[in-house]
């Protein structure tokens, strides 16, 4: 096990390092060092020799990726490439374009960001789960037909009509929570209570579909009939053996997600005005801030790797047919 | 057990909505209810707060607050006028020779203009660490070590703080600040031209910067007031000169921006420390003046506040402005102390739509209007008056409409063959110049505005706007090369006219008379969404009324700005803001010295017209009065006849307010207004609790309807239990 952990590890660097060059391919065919400096110093009576001042302070003065002028390995390590890259795999993700302290700012957000993602998830989770269970209980009746017309009409609306209407419906018209904002500790609650249902809505419809499909293939199994022969109920059936037979299509996609919970949703960020990562994300690729960009694209990837990981270690727990080497 | 289950959950919930008071929806706490605070919203975080960095609006809407420089403009006037803030007087320029002698300020002698400005004694800066003193007299915060900053992350983790006197060295400290080598100071290559002295000490700390660098010391702190400045002289505690090489009467305008507020030595010595930058300890995050407001919390990702300064000596409410002011109220409070309000909550609304809904529930104090809440906020009468909707007046919302000091313009590109007024030939210079009148005249901006902006704006007779010296009102101010006068305002020529001018530029009927070949011209802009199509198609539809085409170059801001600079771009839409009420920062935007392809400048339509740029050089000198507006009308006449510019509009600003909020004026230079705003807490409690009564019957429809969503599969299930068990 401990050696699959290390090889899957070392498979992440080069993953890593072609995420990171692809972010960088990707700011710079849009964004050159001078415009990322026009950002930052305005556009109003901005010289030249400021632009190349702010641009050598930065490093952003130096080739993209290969230093025709410099020798041997300076070559490449003299690079923005180089210089920007290097940093992040031992985390430090130094300071944002405008001077500020990115760790400082991660540390700050991730807490918002996990207090909408993390009960999202979990009660996203099991409401899903449960009505596509139900779904199953009842498949091929009208119970089931109307359930999956009503998941696909949902799975078909837009997120961003939910949050527009529940902002609109519950706390508009209703009055019943604060359209945004947010604050610290326990009065976190009345703020975050509308996105994290808004979150669990608008996920029902396409999630519920992924489980219903997945408990159908479960049910029509030899075990399932087994466990009917010997008299079981049917409650007992789905939630003791079809429950747990199809664990693992749900932890592929439930576990790798989990890391990613810290990245925070975009949208759901921005309309709450939740000061979470996401909306952080939003905020730098607004303002062309490759430094912000580049540590999110980096963190997002390594949380996704570790989320791969996890899901690989978790189907170890629940079968125990399978054995990583 | 289950009983036990279902009572704390039902404790949890009275708890929970006990918290929320008596409205559910108020997204600040409970027990700031009833405060005289002041809550407003933010959408863009603020880039830098420090003064001699800071130019931007939002930026502006804090550092104001706290920042003083040594003049301001009066809230109420109109003209803008400059009067004192911190200054005792309003300095008188002193034009004198090369050997320092007095000459009239017409004289062709003048070498050097003196600005003597004398500051107010007892005057005292914020409470800050930065000037906290032990028993012994000595700073006791610039020493720290990184196990002194272990467990300090903002401001508030030191636990003394100290003030001290605003003095005149604080003010040259700042200017000196304008040509520091790792800040970059917008300002600083204009000031540099003008300041005597500036670029000079520029070098010097650029020399004193590489020696720190190279003694391993790249970060450490640069002592600016060891290094004299030739031009900024203290002449007594509270008083020093700034000596302005040749003329520039403009400058009295940089004296009421902070880039000449005051900054300590303390201060920036304090931020300058080992450690404090890596956890955002610097002045371009925690500000230090000496105003009304200082900035006590800056998550700029959620909220901003502004707490009355308890060092600040108060300012009195201004006793005059303009007429109708006293009808309006605005003159009530008279003489009496600034600020009114304690504390400024600014919240991050990304957002318009949970802003524009949180401004009707009252936890908002103020907003714009954005054109989705348009109609329903706005009422234009049959004589063309913006008022409030019914909707707004029944709650007491209030508008303020003023036309701001901006001008939103098309450029045709001075360098373009086609469209420019470069060419060597003159006859291909008289088709261009017609060329650009017929577009001026079939570019419709009356209904531009009527259809993109709400009606916000007035069309632009050239590119000085109302409220601005220079600018004229009625039949002497239009551009007759567009306009005709007729009855008591001004007409768009016809399409005829515009149609007559292209087939004296050679394209009649849009085509090219020698060639045949269709006239083909380009637009580039940074409009490329889907929602700017409408804008889009416009542009084209008046292009087709001279059967022009246009092709339509959409691209993002920088490669815009990319082709602007390069002089690439044929036509292209922009608009000005003004830096100051004076013509000269508007005329500026057409002197051939200051083109944008060639010199880097704000010419930005690369223009240049001989007898222009010489009238240019003489009126930015001048003191405004007859002479000076003749040589603008001169000058306007130029411009309307090259066109380089189809002058489109200028924006009208509409903003509201709810009724409890008092004091209110826009001013389009002064940004310090806070200081003389006024709420009725108490009023402001009472509608929110009207307006924001939760409704709570959905939650019963809502649990109904899931228990008879729930109802079938229930019986569903028990059924099905039952006949397996029959079975």
């Amino acid at each position: 096990m401990l050696a699959y952990i290390i090889r899957r590890l070392l498979y992440a660097i080069p993953i890593l390092i072609g995420v990171n060059l692809l972010t960088f391919t990707l700011f710079f065919v849009v964004n050159t060092p001078d415009d990322m400096a026009r950002m930052q110093l305005g556009i109003k009576r901005v010289t030249p020799e400021a632009i190349q001042k702010w641009k050598a302070e930065r490093g952003y003065d130096k080739p993209l990726l290969y230093n025709g002028t410099a020798e041997g390995a300076g070559k490449i390590t003299r690079t923005i490439f180089f210089e920007k890259s290097v940093k992040l795999f031992v985390f430090d993700f130094g300071r944002a374009d405008d001077g500020r302290d990115i760790g400082h700012e991660i540390r700050m957000r991730m807490g918002p960001s996990l207090a909408i993602a993390v009960p999202a998830f979990i009660l996203g989770l099991f409401v899903t789960i449960s009505f596509a269970l139900l779904l199953a209980f009842f498949r091929a009746t009208y119970l089931d037909f109307w359930g999956v017309v009503m998941c696909v009409a949902m799975m078909s609306i837009s997120s961003l009509f939910y949050i527009i209407g529940g902002q609109y419906l519950v706390s508009k018209v209703w009055h019943l929570v604060p359209i945004s904002g947010y604050a610290g500790g326990l009065d976190a609650g009345r703020f975050l209570l509308l996105p994290v249902l808004i979150s669990v809505v608008a996920g029902i419809g396409s999630s519920t579909r992924w489980y219903r499909t997945i408990f159908l293939e479960e049910i029509g199994k030899d075990y399932v009939r087994t466990a009917r022969a010997k008299g079981l109920s049917e409650m007992a059936v789905l939630f003791r053996h079809v429950l747990k037979n199809a664990m693992i299509p749900i932890l592929t996609g439930a576990v790798v997600v989990i890391p990613l919970l810290f990245m925070g949703s975009l949208l759901i960020e921005s309309f709450f005005g939740i000061p979470g990562l996401g909306s952080y994300t939003i905020d730098a690729i607004n303002a062309q801030d490759f430094a912000v960009v580049r540590s999110m694209v980096f963190i997002g990837s390594v949380l996704y790797i570790a989320g791969l990981l996890l899901t690989d270690l978790s189907y170890t727990l629940v079968d125990p047919r399978v054995r990583l080497q | 057990m289950r009983n036990f289950q279902r009572h704390a959950c039902l404790l949890a919930l009275v708890a929970f909505l006990s918290g929320c008071g008596e409205v559910w929806n108020n997204p600040y706490p409970t027990q700031d209810s009833g405060k005289n605070i002041l809550y407003s919203a933010f959408t863009e975080r603020p880039k830098h707060l420090d003064p001699v960095q800071s130019y931007s609006e939002d930026e502006a809407e804090f550092n104001a607050q706290v920042y003083e420089p040594p003049l301001q403009y009066h809230y109420l006037k109109r003209p803008y006028t400059l009067i004192p803030l911190t200054a005792e007087t309003v300095p008188r320029p002193r034009t004198v020779d090369a050997a320092g002698r007095d000459v009239p300020a017409d004289s062709p002698r003048v070498a050097y203009t003196h600005y003597d400005i004398r500051i107010r004694p007892g005057i005292l800066y914020q409470p800050h660490p930065a000037f906290a003193r032990g028993p012994d007299g000595k700073l006791l915060y610039h020493g720290l070590t990184q196990d002194d900053l272990r467990d300090i992350y903002s401001l508030r983790d030191f636990p003394h703080s100290g003030t001290r006197e605003l003095t005149a060295e604080d003010y040259i400290y700042q200017i000196k600040r304008l040509a520091h080598p790792r800040l970059h100071s917008p300002v600083y290559g204009l000031m540099s031209e003008y300041i005597v002295g500036l670029k000079e000490f520029a070098e010097a700390l650029k020399a004193e910067d590489r020696a720190l660098a190279a003694a391993g010391r790249q970060h450490a702190w640069l002592d600016l007031s060891k290094i004299p400045l030739a031009g900024v002289e203290l002449t007594g505690k509270y008083s020093y000169r700034i000596r302005i090489k040749g003329r520039y009467p403009q400058f009295a305008y940089w004296l009421a921006m902070n880039f000449f507020a005051p900054v300590p030595i303390e201060a920036d010595r304090f931020y300058a420390q080992p450690g404090m930058a890596d956890k955002n300890l610097i002045l371009d995050w925690y500000p230090v003046g000496t105003g009304p407001y200082m900035l006590t919390e800056n998550n700029p990702n959620a909220r901003m506040v502004l707490e009355r300064n308890p060092n600040y000596r108060g300012e009195a409410y201004p006793g005059e402005g303009e007429e109708r002011d006293a009808a309006a109220g605005l003159l009530a409070d008279a003489g009496k102390r600034l600020p009114f309000i304690d504390k400024v909550v600014f919240s991050r609304e990304r957002e318009g739509i949970p802003y524009w809904n949180k401004f009707l529930q009252g936890y908002y104090d103020f907003s714009g209007i954005s054109s989705d809440s348009f109609d329903q906020a706005v009422r234009i009468s049959v004589e063309g008056e913006a008022g409030v909707s019914p909707e707004m007046t029944a709650k007491g919302i209030k508008l303020e409409t003023s036309v701001g000091t901006a001008t939103r313009y098309f450029a045709f590109n001075w360098l373009d063959p086609v469209v420019g007024g470069g060419q060597a030939d003159a006859a291909a210079r008289e088709r261009a110049k017609k060329l650009r009148q017929a577009i001026s005249i079939a570019l419709d901006w009356e209904e531009f505005i009527s259809i993109f902006a709400n009606g916000r704006g007035i069309p632009a007779q050239g590119p000085i706007p109302p409220g601005i010296f220079g600018f004229r009102a009625g039949d002497a101010g239009i551009n007759p090369v567009v306009y005709d006068w007729v009855g008591d305002a001004p007409r768009r020529k016809s399409l005829e006219a515009a149609r007559k001018l292209l087939v004296d530029a050679g394209y009649p009927n849009g085509r090219d008379a020698k060639s045949g070949q269709p006239l083909v011209l380009y637009l580039d802009t940074t409009d490329r969404g889907p929602g700017d199509k409408p804008r889009l198609d416009w542009y084209r539809k008046q292009f087709a009324k001279l059967s022009i085409q246009l092709e339509v170059r959409g691209t993002d801001y920088n490669r815009f700005q990319e082709k602007v600079r390069k002089g690439a771009a044929q036509i292209f839409v922009w608009g000005w803001n003004a830096d100051y009420p004076d013509p000269e920062n508007f005329l500026f935007l057409f002197h051939g010295p200051q083109s944008r392809a060639k010199f880097q400048g704000e010419n930005a339509a690369n223009y240049t017209n001989p007898e222009y740029d010489r009238l240019f050089e003489q009126v930015k000198h001048m003191e405004n009065g007859a002479a000076r507006q003749a040589l603008i009308d001169r000058m306007m006449a130029i411009l309307r006849e090259d066109a380089p510019w189809s002058f489109g509009f200028h924006p009208k600003d509409y903003s509201l307010h709810h009724g409890w909020v008092a004091n209110l004026k826009p001013n389009h230079m002064a940004r310090n207004g806070l200081k003389y705003q006024k709420i009725d807490a108490a009023q402001r409690e009472r509608q929110r609790a009207v307006w924001n009564r939760p409704v709570l019957w959905p939650l019963g429809l809502m649990a109904a309807l899931l228990a008879a969503g729930a109802a079938p599969a229930v019986i569903g299930w028990r059924r099905r239990e039952q006949s397996r068990g029959r079975a």
